[in-house]
């Protein structure tokens, strides 16, 4: 049965793996059908985990279901900024230590997972938004809220509605200064901030032969921005290489078949794209950076889960050496993971951004969520690599953010005003 | 607790994208575990004294895909311990919405309903027929969902539920077999 639905021409990659993982349905289900997923990994931080284990506490199940697939995170505001957050990270040290499940520190959980644990065919459920990065190498990833979680952790299982379909076939080749982050924000203004609300996304053609595992997590990272429940990249041989390199094995390489139906499908020429900029408080108000060329910057934040792999802290390298800060700028740049953190010291690059005037933090998602590291007062202005531009996400309700690839952030930082990173390259 | 089936009150009119840094800010939810001293961040990005201004059994009315953003749940216990008593959109982003049921916060998705509505009209929520009732008397539906959904809803969320049933409302689905 299951091999027959694998081989079903008619399937989305959506209603495909769901079909093959619903435990013991044995039945074809499409959009708007409900059935419940086994997990294999659930994952909570430390804005979400602490009112996970609350809930958990109050459904009152002795014991969770199974503590080697159980993550908890500590990354949002590492370490500890503060004594409440503080006495909140020692309740998710206090629970793990009681239940067994496993604890990660100092690494945002999205890139730590992809890092160690995320394979092709898992069912994966965070209580982080962006979870939906592990669509990157074919995995089914997608965020929940804290009560679901703690009933994910009582019963590992939890309810999904199947859910309809997007393709997006990418074709061409990238210029010079443009990169994944361009394209999806190139997407998301083109189907608005709910466009991809509760669908599958399917990221197809012949331009994504070109994107790295990297730039593949951007992009599911990022589709979020509109909503979406999944965002995917089949199992191809860079997935497959990826998985040679870091020793690890798919559980089911879901393709979706030729004659799958879709609720929309676009196509998109990437070598069109030029590097873009979305607006202060809508992630779909996305310009050129010519039009916002000039616009003065009291900050550039480089980093999150969406942009600070290693890939984007070279791009940043590359435009920052033999450079400076512009004077009055801050330019804060926070790695994606410890891993990442390590490997820009060994090679040379956190040099460069100290010698810029950067400063180079350890991993979290710090200024991102406006927490620590790089909080903005009244009425400033950032220009981020991070995924969210609303209003207060990175402090006073009165600042301002613009969001843009790690280049376009780091060439910004330079001339204290946002700034084309084309020059630059 | 189980909810009332009808709910009347005034309506706070919102816009469309309404997204959960507005609702609550990252640096106040993530500093508390208390949905009481997260309820003193409603609405934060919209305006900071709302806890102040807002009454018990206030109603919700917004525009198209609210609560879009981050998976907070804090984002919709912050209403519901502001003692809003359910919230009408045109539509809710996906991992909003589902909080909401696991919350036990009425959420129905009523198309073109902000436009029906003015800022502070006394307006009826009907969780029996799933419907509003605007200021003029006439009623729209609310878009269908799940009975399994609508019960947990009405339960109080996943915490009541669970203490009443010992299982979660889709553990019994499961045997049946939902596909249609």
């Amino acid at each position: 049965m299951r091999q027959d639905i694998l081989n079903d021409d008619s399937l989305t990659f959506a209603e495909k793996i769901i079909c093959v993982r619903a435990d013991g349905l044995g039945k074809i289900l499409r959009p708007g059908d409900i059935t419940v997923l086994p997990v294999d990994l659930a994952m909570a931080q430390d804005s979400t985990g602490p009112l996970a284990i609350k809930v958990f506490g109050e459904i009152g199940v002795p014991k969770v279901w199974d503590p080697s697939k159980i993550h908890l995170v500590i990354d949002h505001s590492f370490p500890a900024p503060d004594e409440k957050v503080a006495n909140l990270h020692h309740l998710m040290r206090e629970f793990v230590k009681k239940t067994g499940v496993r604890l990660v520190e100092g690494s945002i959980s999205h890139q730590h997972l992809l890092e160690n644990h995320v394979v092709p065919g898992m069912i994966l459920f965070g209580a982080d938004s962006h979870t939906c990065m592990g669509g990157a190498v074919g995995a089914f990833a997608t965020g929940i809220g804290s009560s679901e979680m703690a009933a994910v952790w009582a019963s590992g299982k939890l309810w999904v509605k199947v859910p309809e379909s997007i393709k997006v076939n990418l074709n061409g080749q990238l210029n010079k200064g443009v990169f994944a982050r361009d394209i999806v924000s190139h997407f998301i203004a083109t189907v608005g901030e709910d466009g991809g609300n509760y669908r599958s996304i399917e990221w197809k053609g012949p331009a994504v032969k070109d994107l790295s595992i990297a730039s593949r997590a951007c992009i599911s990272n990022n589709s979020m921005e509109c909503g979406c429940k999944l965002s995917i990249f089949e199992v191809d041989p860079t997935t497959q290489e990826y998985l040679r390199s870091v020793n690890r094995k798919s559980m089911y390489e879901i393709h979706a078949g030729s004659k799958a139906s879709y609720k929309n499908e676009y196509d998109v020429n990437i070598g069109k794209i030029v590097p873009e900029v979305a607006e202060p408080g809508n992630v779909d108000k996305v310009k050129e950076v010519g039009e916002v060329e000039g616009t003065p910057i009291d900050e550039a934040f480089i980093g999150s889960s969406t942009n600070g792999r290693y890939e984007d802290l070279t791009v940043a390298a590359k435009i920052l050496k033999g450079h400076k800060v512009k004077t009055g700028t801050r330019c804060v740049i926070t790695p994606a993971s410890k891993g990442v953190f390590e490997q820009a010291i060994k090679n040379g690059l956190a040099e460069i951004f100290l010698q810029s005037g950067a400063v180079f933090t350890n991993a979290t998602c710090g200024a991102c969520v406006g927490t620590h590291l790089g909080v903005l007062g009244e009425n400033e202005v950032c220009i981020s690599s991070s995924p969210r531009n609303y209003i207060g996400r990175m402090g006073a309700i009165t600042s301002k953010i613009y969001l843009s690839s790690p280049a376009t952030a780091a060439a910004s930082a330079i001339e204290g005003k946002i700034a084309d990173p084309r020059r630059y390259l | 607790m189980t909810a009332p089936s009808i709910l009347k009150g005034r309506a706070w009119v919102w816009p469309d994208d309404v997204n959960t840094d507005i609702i609550i800010p990252f640096r106040f939810k993530a500093r508390t575990n208390d949905p009481v001293e997260m309820a003193k961040y409603a609405m934060y990005g919209f305006d900071p004294e709302f806890y102040k201004k807002v009454k018990a059994g206030d109603l919700f009315v917004a525009g198209k895909n609210f609560g879009g953003g981050s998976s907070r749940e804090q984002a919709p216990v912050a209403i519901k311990y502001s003692n809003v008593a359910a919230v009408i959109a045109e539509s809710f982003a996906r991992i909003f919405y589902r909080n909401c049921f696991a919350i036990g916060l009425p959420a129905l998705e009523v198309p073109g309903i902000a436009k029906q509505v003015k800022q502070f009209d006394e307006i009826e929520v009907n969780l029996q027929d799933w419907s509003v009732k605007t200021r003029d008397g006439s009623v729209h539906p609310a878009l269908k969902v799940p009975e399994f959904l609508r019960g947990l809803m009405r339960e109080g969320g996943l915490v009541e539920y669970y203490k009443r049933h010992h299982n979660f409302p889709w553990e019994t689905l499961e045997t049946k077999a939902v596909a249609r």
